[in-house]
């Protein structure tokens, strides 16, 4: 047995080097998932943001915004079926390709340790938005048995809070291998289980955010179903 | 997956009844029915497991199919994950660093289940999976009239060692072949592929890399015609097919299970092999228990060359190029504090004058230089000599094109680092290192890089020189290799005089 382990980067491997000063001596000490160099490639969202999916306006065209909305979010606003129903999505990274191989290993690889590298992230947001209920967006019976578990569930396992399963999914085909109209006007996928929400504020995790519909769809149900206010969180837009 | 033990056989059960069922780990003893004659079991399946080691999710039968065929003891479940003296141990890869295991709550036995890291890339296997391979008949095929459709003919030196491949082949030993670059190694296998073949044996032939893989398939394929050859890689189409020949990388040994008669295993002293442990677990794993195993390098590790010197491994050597010219010996030239120089933009004057000279002469020649961040300093200085110059490592995405165009004769001169030491070859060209004394310029790496001059008959000569600031054991060592095979080369007669 090593009496000292050297912690190695879960996503490298390579041992991660601490930098001996002060504060390492006399802070307690914080279990490390991340070298610096892997660290420095996930960019956090920063700035101005779209007020209602959380994307950065910084990087969109002045013609897809108008104020301190995105495009898309005006176009679901304006359609009298969803307006309202999501009140704010908050996401942490930018969706760019070093995100998205992590995400890959994460999620279909099924590296389930990679949750707690998210996790130091999302506590933050938790503790912050403070909401009643934390809700995963679950998966089908069917993918939860071939993953072996479920992405969004594990993420606020790992930040330490406790998930509330409020979902469960009616129809089982992969999301992403469809258009943003097909995703809108598939009927109901989710169905809402027999918990009291009335009156709750819910605090919806996935993922990604990339149509917006998945949430939208839990959103307009739970709502429907008497929850006072909904969020969302998700570790990408 | 959790299971219900009953009656000597296993039943996979997908609900979680906890009082009745276990996961796969914490059945002792896994039961293995005896095989059933009268049982019709499914030939795409035999022909899809024989000698693989595979998970259910890279199975393309629904698991009614594969139990049935478990429970008539055509097919075998072993745990995914073995637990040896209380310690995990990955089946697929033999990982067992603690540090390469982690734990999630898993939906398919609804416990804490341990997976492996370190292997996740070709299918995550858990404390809960089984490996499921074939326990019935081997596929039968037939065999075409003549197996051998090449008809060149061996050098003396070549013609020594293929009968040396043969013998070991035939009786189930290991050999290493320890051949000069370009000395001709392929064809020397070809007598002993034949006489496996004949046999209805089943060979293999395993390379860390998958550019080898690229270019051995077709050579092989053409000297087998009526033979069907598998070619596997990462993200190959032919990762299902049953062959009595498979070329491939190391990493897809990990699949196979107890399923060649002959490996050949080809480059053993290249990255990732020498230091990936799981691939040389993987290659030994993929081997029969009654098998041959032929070892082909240019440049043995030193425990190696030792365990030869003192009797403990049987090797046979091929010291000499097929064209019979000896191998270029290097030249050791002293440069100075050449990355002093490089700081101020400069390079030190004998290195200027040996580039000038090549550029010159219209002579091509391969540049080497220790790390990334040197050599791209370096480019912009030498490309005032030559705007043409191109520089290529690992990570480039332009590596082949930039390779290409070095063949084409489109660049005078290609800075590298060590990603071309070895595998490309340039008819014509001369050879320079600079910096030969850096770490990474391991003895073998040396001799591998001197390799790459004098290839081709036209061409037999080519010019060698290691820029040194200081000589290393390993340039020595390097320097000794090249000069005793050549000394071996001219006593056995393989060398024109």
């Amino acid at each position: 047995m090593k009496l000292f382990p050297n912690a190695h980067c879960l996503i490298c491997h390579e041992i991660i080097l601490n930098p001996i000063g002060w504060g390492a001596i006399f802070s307690e000490e914080k279990e490390q998932f991340l070298c610096k160099t892997c660290e420095i490639r996930f960019e956090k969202i920063e700035g101005e943001t779209c007020q209602i999916c959380g994307r950065m306006l910084s990087y969109l065209d002045e013609n897809f915004r108008k104020g301190e909305l995105c495009n898309d979010c005006i176009r679901w606003e304006e359609d009298d079926q969803w307006s309202g129903y999501l009140e704010r999505n908050h996401s942490i990274f930018i969706y760019n390709d070093f995100f998205k191989e992590v995400l890959a290993t994460y999620k279909f690889r099924g590296d389930y340790v990679l949750a707690k590298i998210f996790a130091d992230y999302l506590k933050v947001f938790l503790k912050k938005i403070k909401p009643d209920m934390i809700v995963p967006i679950p998966l089908s019976d069917e993918r939860l048995y071939e993953r072996g578990f479920n992405q969004a569930e594990a993420l606020i396992i790992e930040s330490g809070f406790a998930p509330t399963q409020l979902l469960t999914r009616v129809h089982s085909e992969k999301q992403s291998k469809k258009s943003r109209m097909e995703r809108i006007h598939i009927p109901q996928v989710f169905q809402v289980n027999p918990v009291e929400i009335k009156g709750k504020a819910i605090l919806l995790i996935d993922d990604i955010y990339t149509t917006g519909s998945t949430l939208r769809h839990a959103a307009k149900l739970l709502k429907e179903s008497g929850a006072e206010r909904i969020q969302s969180l998700t570790l990408a837009r | 997956m959790r299971f219900h033990v009953k009656d000597d056989c296993l039943f996979p059960v997908r609900d979680k009844e906890k009082e009745t069922t276990i996961p796969i780990s914490q059945i002792p003893i896994i039961p293995q029915p005896t095989l059933n004659l009268n049982f019709v079991f499914n030939p795409d399946l035999q022909l899809l497991l024989t000698g693989k080691q595979l998970i259910l999710d890279d199975l393309p039968f629904t698991l009614e199919e594969i139990q049935k065929h478990y429970e008539n003891g055509y097919v075998t479940y072993r745990k995914g994950i073995e637990y040896i003296r209380g310690l995990p141990v990955c089946s697929r890869c033999g990982n067992k660093e603690e540090n390469w295991f982690a734990q999630f709550p898993c939906s398919r036995c609804g416990e804490i289940c341990l997976y492996c890291r370190k292997c996740l890339m070709m299918g995550r296997i858990s404390a809960c999976t089984p490996l499921i391979g074939w326990n019935g008949p081997n596929p039968v095929h037939t065999l075409p009239e003549s197996i051998l459709g090449w008809k060149g003919r061996l050098s003396d030196g070549q013609q020594a060692a293929s009968n040396d491949v043969v013998e070991a082949v035939n009786n189930n030993k290991e050999l290493l072949v320890w051949a000069v670059c370009g000395a001709g190694k392929t064809e020397v296998l070809f007598a002993a592929i034949e006489s496996a073949l004949a046999l209805k044996k089943r060979v293999c032939i395993a390379t860390p890399r998958t550019d080898v893989v690229l270019e051995l398939t077709p050579r092989l394929k053409a000297a087998f015609p009526g033979i069907t050859a598998a070619s596997l890689y990462g993200g190959s189409e032919e990762r299902h097919l049953y062959a009595p020949l498979t070329i491939a990388t190391t990493h897809q040994l990990l699949r196979f299970y107890h399923a060649f008669d002959t490996v050949i295993l080809d480059e053993v002293d290249a990255f990732p092999y020498t230091v990936e442990e799981s691939l040389q677990y993987a290659a030994v794993q993929a081997r029969r228990p009654e098998s041959a195993m032929i070892y082909l390098t240019a440049t043995p590790n030193e425990k190696w060359q030792r365990e030869c010197r003192t009797g403990k491994r049987a090797f046979t050597t091929i010291p000499a190029r097929f064209h019979r010219h000896p191998l270029p010996v290097p030249r050791f030239t002293w440069c100075g504090n050449w990355q002093k120089h490089l700081k101020k933009d400069k390079l030190p004057a004998n290195v200027l004058h040996w580039i000038k000279e090549r550029i010159q002469n219209h002579k091509q020649a391969l540049v080497f230089f220790p790390h990334i961040p040197l050599m791209e300093k370096a480019l912009p200085i030498l490309r005032q000599l030559s705007p043409d110059i191109e520089a290529v490592h690992a990570e480039d995405p332009d590596r082949k094109e930039k390779v290409q165009k070095m063949r084409n004769k489109e660049i005078p001169l290609l800075l590298t680092t060590t990603i071309l030491e070895r595998g490309v070859t340039f008819p014509n060209i001369d050879v320079a290192v600079i910096g030969a004394e850096d770490d990474i310029f391991t003895d073998s790496a040396l001799v591998q890089i001197s390799g790459r001059a004098g290839r081709s008959k036209d061409y037999p000569d080519g010019i060698v020189t290691f820029f040194h600031y200081g000589k290393t054991e390993a340039m020595l060592k390097a320097r000794k290799q090249i000069t005793v095979m050549n000394h071996e080369g001219i006593r056995r007669g393989l060398i024109e005089t």
